[in-house]
């Protein structure tokens, strides 16, 4: 299965070639005779236990060690290197790196020998994917993919259909992280300060230390790896516990879940796994919930919630009412959505509380529209018993998620809705305590060695422990990453970390689910995983393949072979997923529990959140990511304090002020984003930013918000100040943000979203037709053209689209959309060929919030085509609008003459055609365009033919469902439908044939090929004054 | 001379200044004339074609800026996608224009008055078309590519496509530059033989020589001299509608709001008209004062181009205030916000200034001291030069940036090295006239000495 140099020539020889990096060499061993004993000398003299000792040479006291590594290898500083490129002038540099474009069209190509094969290796045909299921970890959480691999380059990840948790669905973390593993600024081989050096130099000075601790049983070695959920890495921890028992293992996500379980446990009485269908619920009330987009559980979530919202397809309706601080996809997604802050939201639980009938639960009083809510809510999910959702959000207080656990089993969804196993994790802990206890113990010298797994402290750890200066304590400092980060930078030695694509693993899903990760690819580098330096660690160093195969023995037991490539063919393990508990709710200790929620802290409040694109700032230095619009607010690359609009008004910020944000002793300077629907009072800043050590996409970028984070209070925190500074952060966003009233009343008048209420909908089924111009059918002057073949069409379903931004990264990777950076996306200049408009339609203090994915339309009468001098852009005989990027001189007139501004161009050279790791991530299915070239969509063109000759080759013709374009492909939500049009019973022709399907910009008669079902939403009748104004249907 | 035959008396007898001072004789205007050519170099043209120079060079430093680092260097940007480039380009075309209208026009409606400028016009237009054509090719995004836009046999059998204006624009524009430089050079034929006939120094005499092509002033040469010339006024003429017709189809053929207008054509004519004599003016005055032309270009001269420039501005408001109605009255919501945002939008100060230069400062030639006043003409114009720049900022930048989809509004501003591209054409621009004034007769000697009391004699006899 795995795929071992099968790479082009060139590739490893990239690495091979590069000076700067060195194989393993012999290298004169030093005494370790000698060492043991000058160490048990020092051990054995006075204090000589507590004294620590920093390396190996200033062990032994060789000064020529020194010199003589450095002989060996010439100096490499990786610093020098990482930092040399600002993204500034990245940016800049990859504008100039082509310089005389037009010469170079007429310089003669480098001569390359090519070498055929002599025997041409099985199933590997150049241009032919080969499709490998794996799964990848956020967080510690599977998700089943199925990645594409070109030549033995894995170039794109989509979801495993058949994965029994993500079911085919992927976000944009997954769908980023093929480039993660070509990140030219990754680590690349073991280094100790800014030396390169062997493993066996590695393991050779780690060996007599951990010799020294296991005499000492252990006490003083640390672990700290990121949440764990694999057997393997977790039986490479039991391991070393075994030869070190005393050794402390500190599990740190920085967006850990703490809360969630806290709040299982006061419930249940135990912390557990809650999972919720929401196939089955009919009504459901999220308090600060992000289900559809947070947390390990959003893919399927949002999945199983697009199903009840997709009415083409004959669904029953489901209604979500959300509170919320912040808008997020899921208030998006809404049909009746208010903003609260965590008081706010608390007060309302408790009042919806008490009238479900919780034991014990004293009302809280919420004030204005949520006052409104508590009567129509209560007797709404009443009406609904065992068919409805209470969910808290994971970083809401325990008590107010243990109330919400309380709710269901008041309403009997306990067993139906929502279900509890034992927690994924392999060993449950409480990150943040555990984090705050290992820092104590650190600063108190307790500590001799500390392996940094995985994880980054120096950097997200919160403000308040101080990690970077306890870390100075240890004696041994050893951080296994996939980058030089602030952790690794304070560390001794580095260990380069494996990508997920090139070494072997394991992991486990929200619901328990395992699967096996493999390689699709050798290391591009000298790196290993996190389970080979832990089994050096425990004394027993082993590869990572024996590892999980070691692992697997156990899991799978007889006829191991068979199960093994039958689990490895499939992407998982079938029937592995975790037993379901049965559920009681502990009343006493909700409703004690709840009196404390909800205590109104004095001043502005803090919201911390992870970001949409850079997560926890793992994903940092990965430009898509990066350059990612956020969902709600279409900031790129940088955070910002997130702002209600009265908050705003109050201080007298305006959105680019920046501010200084300041919580207790630390502060971070930001600049102000006023958020229409955002709560009064609340301040929301994401996490993730402010990287010093990223790499040169993510230096520098934002500002570190885990500055302002306290370890008691991660998530929300009282008291926060903002305080001028003068001056001003222009934030590139891809949408503009001023004058939203007029945007609102324009969007309404040109009909761009099309929404009404499914009460409407039910009682006139052709309400939207009825909104817009109408065009009559034959209007254009010239006969169209009939299609015999094929006539491939896209409809997008609004109401179930969460604006996940899924389908821009999957589009991206697998167009090859280059990265522009700041600059150039505050000059309009993104590249993303699919893009998601938002529109606010309402009160600026609490809008509806619409989502629109916009890429090109393949319009019939495509204006485009009509005004380009030398015929660039042109129909196909299939209907697709075809761009020839060979042909096109950029006038730039076609994007000027499109309506839909779905083209983009590359004004400067925007693709990096130098840095050799990054040719791999190419498809080489689609044209890298050079600078001066229009380009757009044209539906996955690549994967059409892709299809066209498979099917050829069985005289058939290309089946529904059979192309899937890459946004569609990507969707969690499901909600595009991608085919032929000729084909009446394709997905696409009975959703275009949809009551709700209209045409963006129906009246300019340009018959775009895309078309979008309306957005049905299901309000409460009961709640129908709360402004169900349908201004799309002026 | 039949063709420039004019009746002087009568015009006298009505009692408006002349065209030519009456003193002035064939033999004073050749002196006069050539004078300026083979007089002493003054310092201060020196200086001048210095200084112009130095501005051409931000041209050639803004270009190979350009083509090291492509269109990115400048402001455009999506929705945004065409910028001061595709302004300037139209902005100089127009200005172009005032040279075939007063050629080619006027010589067939008989305006004798245009024989003073004719030249002078000409030149201008050559030299404007020159700095307009500069941006169509380096505005693209690979203009190492633009001769796609010709067709030309190649081996891959591929022709421009026809349907888009672009490709008519290549046409329109390089068949207005052929025929005027054709018209421009023909015009020239005699005098350029009244130079070698006066030049001093044997290699210029030469050089005058070869362009003269053997001219000796015989009754057959003058015989088909006059053929020609009526010929190719009678050619130019259409391209002078044409030519910015076509322009405006750039524009108009497209169905953006703002651009999609079926008054283009007219309005754009009119407008490069407007621009073209206020440029003109802008030149003339100067040059009339240093090289002591009075004689030849007299206050009738300005005072009819300040009558051309109110008419043409005149005509312009009316194709502003149908834009305005025509978007009210159509009814139509994108329309209609172009409209609004237009004139209240974040770019209004575009289009007040537009309406002060435009529309308001043109005004002041209803009176006829401003009209026959070297000052307020001069005022004036340099109004519409900026105020016909404006319109097309108007035009291209104000209506592309918030056009159908709310979602993609933008906004656009030229950096500095749109700025300079513009401002190295300038340069160009001021380079070519002074090297013009230096090396050919910037008056139409022949032309001049017919319309003189006693050219008129000899042309009577």
């Amino acid at each position: 299965m795995k795929i071992l140099n099968q790479l082009p020539q060139e590739q490893p020889a990239s690495a091979a070639e590069d000076p700067k990096r060195i194989g393993p060499a012999e290298l004169d061993p030093v005494d370790v005779a000698m060492l043991r004993s000058r160490l048990e000398e020092e051990l054995g003299s006075e204090g000589g236990a507590d004294k620590v000792w920093r390396s190996l040479e200033e062990l032994s006291g060789d000064p020529d060690f020194d010199e003589l590594v450095q002989r060996e290898f010439p100096r490499y500083a990786p610093q020098d290197w990482q930092d040399g490129v600002s993204r500034r002038g990245f940016v800049q540099l990859a504008g100039a790196s082509l310089g005389l474009a037009g010469l170079t069209a007429c310089t003669r190509q480098p001569r390359e020998r090519i070498v055929p094969y002599v025997e041409q290796p099985e199933n590997l045909v150049p241009g032919k994917p080969l499709f490998y299921a794996t799964a990848m970890a956020i967080a510690g959480y599977g998700i089943g993919v199925i990645a594409e691999s070109q030549m033995g380059r894995p170039t794109k990840l989509g979801g495993n259909p058949g994965h029994p948790w993500t079911e085919g669905a992927t976000g944009v973390f997954i769908q980023g992280e093929t480039l993660n593993l070509y990140d030219p600024d990754r680590a690349q081989s073991l280094t100790r300060g800014d030396r390169i050096l062997p493993w066996d130099a590695f393991s050779a000075e780690l060996t007599p230390t951990l010799q020294a601790i296991e005499s000492l049983g252990g006490a003083g070695l640390a672990l700290m790896t990121p949440a764990i959920t694999s057997p393997t890495t977790k039986a490479q921890i039991d391991a070393v516990r075994q030869r070190f028992p005393e050794v402390r293992w500190v599990q740190y996500e920085p967006v850990h879940r703490d809360a969630f379980y806290e709040g299982s446990k006061i419930a249940f009485g135990e912390p557990l796994e809650v999972r919720y269908d929401f196939t089955k619920a009919d009504i459901v009330l999220s308090l600060d919930s992000d289900f559809l987009a947070a947390g390990p559980g959003a893919l399927r979530y949002a999945r199983d919630f697009s199903a009840r919202r997709r009415i083409v397809e004959g669904a029953e309706m489901n209604r979500l009412y959300v509170v919320e601080s912040t808008p997020t996809e899921t208030g998006s997604a809404a049909d009746h959505r208010a903003p609260g802050s965590s008081a706010e939201i608390a007060d309302f639980a408790k009042a919806v509380a008490a009238k479900l009938g919780v034991p014990g639960v004293v009302a809280g009083e919420p004030h204005g529209e949520l006052a409104s809510w508590v009567d129509a809510v209560a007797s709404d999910l009443q009406a609904h018993r065992g068919s409805s959702v209470v969910i808290a959000g994971e970083s809401a207080e325990p008590g107010l998620q243990a109330l919400a656990h309380a709710m269901n089993g008041a309403l009997g969804n306990l067993g139906e809705t929502v279900t509890g196993s034992d927690p994924v994790v392999a060993e449950l802990s409480m990150q943040g305590e555990d984090l705050a206890q290992l820092v104590r113990e650190m600063r108190d010298g307790k500590i001799a060695a500390l392996f940094a797994l995985d994880c980054n402290p120096v950097y997200d750890a919160p403000a308040d422990l101080d990690f970077a200066s306890a870390l100075e304590r240890v004696a041994l400092k050893v951080q296994v990453g996939m980058y030089q980060d602030e952790t690794a930078d304070k560390c001794d030695w580095q260990v380069a970390k494996s990508h997920a694509l090139e070494a072997w693993g394991d992991v486990r899903s929200m619901d328990g689910t395992l699967s096996i990760v493999q390689p699709l690819i050798e290391p591009l580098y000298q790196t290993r995983t996190i389970d080979e330096v832990l089994s050096l660690v425990a004394g027993r160093p082993s590869s990572d393949y024996d590892l999980v195969r070691a692992t697997w023995q156990g899991e799978l037991g007889d006829s191991f072979e068979d199960a093994w490539r039958k689990t490895l063919h499939d992407g998982f393990l079938e029937g592995s997923a975790e037993a379901v508990k049965s559920l009681i709710v502990d009343d006493t200790a909700v409703s004690e529990e709840s009196k404390a929620i909800g205590g109104h802290g004095e001043g502005l409040e803090l919201q911390l959140m992870p970001d949409g694109g850079v997560f926890d700032g793992r994903f940092a230095n990965n430009g898509w990511l990066m350059e990612l619009p956020r969902s709600i607010n279409k900031i790129t690359w940088d955070n910002a304090a997130i702002i209600a609009p009265s908050t705003a008004e109050e201080a007298g910020f305006k959105t680019n002020d920046v501010v200084s944000v300041s919580m207790g002793d630390h502060s971070i300077d930001l600049p102000v984003w006023v958020q229409p629907g955002q709560a009064a009072g609340t301040v929301t800043v994401h996490l993730g930013f402010g990287r010093e050590r990223a790499g040169r996409v993510g230096n520098g970028v934002g500002a570190n918000a885990y500055h302002l984070r306290d370890s008691k209070h991660p998530w929300r925190h009282h008291g926060v100040e903002l305080a001028r500074t003068g001056r001003q952060r222009k934030l590139a966003t891809t949408q503009t943000h001023f004058n939203l009233d007029q945007q609102d009343e324009q969007a309404s008048r040109r009909h761009l979203i099309r929404h009404g209420t499914l009460e409407k909908y039910k009682k006139d089924p052709h309400f939207v037709e009825h909104m817009g111009h109408h065009v009559p059918e034959d209007s254009s002057m010239f006969k169209d053209w009939e299609y015999t073949s094929y006539k491939w069409g896209m409809v997008v379903d609004l109401s179930s689209c969460t604006g996940c931004n899924a389908c821009i990264i999957s589009c991206q990777a697998e167009n090859n959309i280059p990265v522009v950076g700041y600059e150039q996306v505050l000059n309009g200049r993104e590249m993303h060929w699919l893009r998601i408009d938002r529109y606010y339609n309402g009160d600026l203090d609490n809008p509806k919030i619409h989502h629109q994915p916009v890429s090109c339309m393949q319009c019939e009468r495509a204006p485009c085509e009509l005004v380009c001098p030398v015929g660039a852009t042109v129909h196909d005989e299939e209907g697709i609008n075809t761009m020839v990027y060979n042909r096109c001189i950029g006038t730039r007139y076609c994007s000027n003459n499109c309506p839909y501004k779905v083209r983009r161009f590359n004004f400067l050279k925007y693709n990096d055609t130098k840095t050799p790791v990054l040719k791999l991530a190419r498809n080489p299915n689609v044209s890298v365009r050079m600078r001066g070239v229009m380009e757009k969509c044209t539906y996955c063109i690549q994967r059409i033919n892709y299809a066209r000759i498979e099917a050829k080759k069985e005289d058939r013709r290309i089946r529904d469902g059979e192309v899937r374009t890459a946004c569609e492909e990507a969707c969690p939500a499901d909600c595009v439908a991608f085919g032929d049009l000729n084909d009446p019973e394709s997905r696409v022709s009975q959703w275009r044939a949809h009551d709700t399907n209209y045409e963006l910009l129906h009246e300019l008669n340009v018959a775009p090929r895309t078309t979008y079902l309306a957005k049905i939403t299901n309000p409460n009748p009961a709640l129908v004054g709360d402004a169900e104004q349908d201004h799309g249907a002026h | 001379m039949a063709l420039l035959e004019v009746d002087v008396q009568n015009k006298e007898s009505l009692g408006k200044p002349l065209f030519i001072d009456p003193s002035e004789t064939p033999e004073s205007i050749k002196a006069h004339v050539s004078g300026v050519i083979f007089g002493r170099t003054y310092l201060w043209w020196v200086v001048a074609l210095g200084m112009s120079f130095s501005v051409l060079s931000v041209l050639g430093f803004a270009l190979t800026w350009l083509l090291i680092k492509g269109v990115g260097i400048w402001g455009v940007n999506v929705p945004v996608a065409w910028g001061f480039a595709i302004i300037n380009f139209v902005w100089w075309i127009g200005i172009g224009h005032a040279g075939t209208l007063i050629s080619a026009i006027l010589l067939l409606l008989r305006q004798e008055w245009r024989t003073s400028i004719n030249r002078f016009a000409e030149a201008m237009t050559l030299f404007a078309v020159s700095c307009a054509g500069i941006f169509p090719i380096f505005h693209t995004g690979r203009p190492w590519l633009a001769f796609w836009m010709l067709p030309y046999p190649n081996s891959m059998q591929l022709w421009p496509q026809f349907r888009s204006p672009l490709i008519w624009d290549v046409f329109a524009v390089s068949t207005y530059f052929t025929i005027s430089i054709v018209f421009w050079f023909v015009g020239l034929i005699p005098d350029l033989a009244t130079l070698r006939d006066r030049a001093t120094n044997p290699v210029i005499a030469r050089i005058y020589g070869i362009f003269a092509l053997g001219w000796r002033g015989a009754a057959d040469h003058w015989n088909n001299y006059e053929r020609a010339y009526l010929l190719l006024a009678g050619l130019s003429t259409p391209l002078v509608l044409s030519v910015h017709s076509v322009v405006s189809f750039d524009f108009a053929v497209a169905q953006l709001p703002g651009w999609h207008a079926t008054i283009f054509p007219p309005y754009f004519v009119a407008g490069a008209i407007y621009a073209g004599f206020a440029m003109v003016l802008t030149l003339m005055i100067p040059l009339r004062a240093i090289f002591n032309l009075h004689a030849y270009i007299t206050q009738r001269h300005l005072e009819n181009m300040g009558k051309v420039m109110l008419v043409t501005g005149l005509i312009v408001g009316y194709g502003y205030i149908t834009e305005v109605f025509m978007a009210w009255y159509s009814g139509n919501v994108f329309e209609r916000y172009m409209m609004y945002n237009r004139i209240f939008g974040p770019y209004w100060w575009a289009f007040w200034a537009l309406i002060l230069c435009n529309i308001a400062a043109p005004q002041l030639m209803w009176i006829k001291r401003c009209r026959t006043s070297v000052f307020w003409l001069f005022f004036t114009s340099q109004f519409v030069n900026v105020g016909m720049w404006l319109e097309r900022f108007v035009i291209v930048v104000v209506s592309l940036h918030r056009e159908f989809l709310v979602s993609s509004w933008g906004s656009y501003m030229g950096t500095r090295w749109d700025w300079a591209l513009f401002i190295g054409t300038m340069g160009l621009f001021a380079s070519l006239t002074f090297i013009f004034i230096r090396i050919l007769p910037a008056l139409a000697m022949t032309e001049i000495q017919a319309i003189s009391a006693e050219g008129k004699k000899v042309a009577h006899h």
